[in-house]
């Protein structure tokens, strides 16, 4: 999308659409001819992944809601009658079920990536504001599509989510009582749930086109996280990448049909299949895994407006990560103390996620009771989910802005082929050593 | 005269005209556009907003006379649960006790049920945390326990211990006799 096009229309009628809309030539310069480092490592797949996730999504959605009937006396019975009844009903609706939780998969690993390589430093950071934007409408559509089936944690969780916005000062009420078209999570819920869901994905896949927009414009960040200096530090992305990404696609669908064939419920909570009762709340009420760490930092925190504050700041801070990071070396290959942070920081992440599928109270230590600190035994969920919180946000807002101007990192190689063409055995000879001047 | 002149503006439109009127004209056009907009906006906002047969809802009558000494019952009103709930001579005791205990949301007992109706506790069954319902006769004060986030209340349904900021809410009802209530 940058730079000069290598695209040459070979037929006449390539070279009549090309001077009238060059869409060919687009999709050669993007994703045939598109120059990119040499040394992506499997981490770099899972956007690829991510693509064939939102492509399952959208399809199976599609058809799910030619079946599904979005009234809070219907909705119950038609995603039963879709399993039931519907030819291969119950082989998309799995499909879709579990095809957001791989989505989430995904999504992490490839966060956790720019996270570890600074994906999101100078001149990436519309890029990743743009990723945040994607992650940000995943979570409202996946939200929105968990209410949808209408069993009791669709409903409950509707009502604890909505009840968020109440935490608001002044306008909280008129805010819940506009997202519910009522008094009460009800019908009309429902209905605009199911439009918006609808709706969602479409949205996310032109934030998509947007990404990939401002991933073209700079160009891939790489392991090293040393910018590209010379076609020699570059290969075309077909074949080399189509088929890396290739094979890599194919061993997440092996996962997800793992899931789907063998443990299709495994992820889903059991009392979803029991239709929803306004009247009797759950007495273990979750939200689906991929929420559970920011549900584990909105219950760390005591106070109704400071929890929702916090479990929302969790997310805007990755919006500002690109200016809250100091460090010029990009990569945690060479920040050897800022790597062992980072590894701290993704335990704390699994810590927040196992505590807020724990009941607060329960032990961390099981049969050992400590001593009440402030409101809780020392020794619950609920410090351990603190303890997570403060190093979560310690990460982004203590340890980057400081650790860039304290740490010493090791050194970097001149460039992406160097580390490979000076390697201690020996220069290759032949083809290897100049792989640019091989065929 | 051929010479040419230095510094005068060539845009032949500028020429003679005051240039306050296409500013302003530029400026009318915008706010008109604007205006538009947000006029447009708002209907489309306010579509959202509860519907006049949501508003509508008719209030509730209820017999009282389903309802034991100490126990509990829970009807649906404006979808969200009501309950209506008998209290035993203890716990109204164990209420009036605490009206000068140190609370989240101060309020005593008594403005929280009708003049000589002490039995009866008719409360939004909806914890004023994040809206789940607290189960009956749970948590530490014997009042009702919410078991999403851990707020116990107690028998008069104040907040107690845990997030909830407030008391669960009294709705507004009346005895038409001493067996049927009216709420709403």
């Amino acid at each position: 999308m940058s730079g000069h096009s290598t695209y040459e229309p070979k037929t006449g009628i390539e070279r009549w659409l090309d001077t009238r809309l060059p869409i060919v030539r687009l999709g050669w310069d993007s994703i045939v001819d598109y120059p990119t480092p040499k040394n992506l490592n499997y981490w770099w797949t899972f956007g690829g992944i991510l693509a064939v996730c939102l492509g399952i999504q959208i399809v199976t959605g599609v058809v799910l809601a030619m079946h599904y009937v979005p009234h809070v006396d219907h909705a119950f019975a038609s995603v039963e009658r879709i399993m039931r009844d519907v030819n291969y009903g119950w082989l998309v609706r799995y499909m879709h079920a579990n095809g957001a939780s791989m989505f989430f998969i995904a999504v992490y690993s490839h966060m956790f990536r720019g996270l570890y390589y600074g994906s999101y430093k100078a001149p990436r950071e519309v890029l990743w504001i743009l990723g945040c934007i994607i992650y940000l409408l995943m979570m409202a559509t996946a939200f929105m599509g968990y209410v949808l089936p209408w069993g009791q944690m669709s409903f409950h969780g509707a009502v604890v989510i909505t009840n968020l916005f109440g935490a608001l000062p002044i306008v909280g009420e008129a805010i819940t009582t506009w997202l519910w078209g009522g008094f009460a999570v009800d019908n009309a819920t429902l209905n605009r749930f199911f439009s918006l869901h609808f709706l969602l994905p479409f949205m996310i896949a032109g934030v998509v086109g947007l990404h990939i927009w401002a991933l073209h414009v700079p160009g891939n960040n790489n392991p090293t996280g040393v910018n590209v200096q010379s076609k020699a530090d570059t290969v075309p992305f077909h074949p080399y990448y189509t088929v890396k990404d290739g094979f890599a696609i194919v061993l997440f669908l092996i996962l997800f049909a793992t899931f789907l064939f063998y443990n299709p419920n495994a992820l889903g909570h059991a009392d979803n299949y029991i239709p929803a009762n306004p009247l009797v709340t759950p007495a273990h009420i979750v939200p689906e895994w991929y929420f559970l760490p920011f549900y584990a930092i909105l219950r760390a925190v005591p106070d109704k407006l400071g929890g929702v504050i916090l479990m929302f700041g969790a997310i805007a801070v990755l919006f500002v990560l690109p200016w809250l990071d100091t460090s010029k070396v990009r990569s945690m290959r060479y920040r050897p103390t800022g790597k062992l942070y980072f590894m701290i920081f993704v335990v704390a992440c699994l810590v927040l996620g196992y505590c807020g599928g724990q009941l607060p109270d329960n032990h961390v230590i099981p049969g050992l009771s400590t001593f009440i600190l402030i409101d809780a035994d020392l020794n619950s969920m609920v410090w351990l989910s603190r303890l997570a919180t403060l190093y979560y946000f310690g990460y982004f807002l203590v340890i980057l802005p400081l650790l860039g101007l304290t740490e010493t990192p090791t050194a970097q190689p001149e460039s992406i082929s160097t580390p490979v063409l000076s390697h201690p055995a020996g220069m290759p000879a032949g083809a290897v050593a100049a792989p640019e001047k091989k065929g | 005269m051929a010479d040419t002149v230095v510094g005068e503006n060539p845009d032949p439109h500028a020429a003679g005209e005051d240039p306050n009127r296409r500013d302003f004209i530029h400026i009318a056009a915008g706010a008109a556009a604007v205006g538009a907009v947000g006029a447009l906006a708002w209907p489309f906002i306010d579509q959202m907003n509860p519907s006049a047969d949501t508003l509508a809802l008719a209030s509730v009558e209820f017999d009282l006379s389903k309802v034991a000494l100490g126990q509990q019952v829970t009807i649906k009103w404006r979808g969200k649960p009501l309950f209506i709930r008998k209290r035993t001579e203890a716990e109204i005791a164990a209420a009036v006790a605490d009206d000068s205990a140190n609370m989240p949301d101060p309020e005593a007992d008594e403005v929280r049920h009708k003049p000589g109706k002490a039995e009866w506790m008719i409360l939004i069954g909806a914890c004023t945390h994040l809206g789940c319902v607290p189960t009956f006769a749970g948590g530490d004060y014997g009042g009702w326990f919410c078991p999403c986030h851990g707020s116990h209340y107690d028998t008069s349904g104040r907040i107690r211990r845990g997030p909830a900021p407030l008391n669960l809410a009294v709705p507004t009802y009346e005895f038409l006799s001493d067996t049927t209530v009216k709420v709403g």
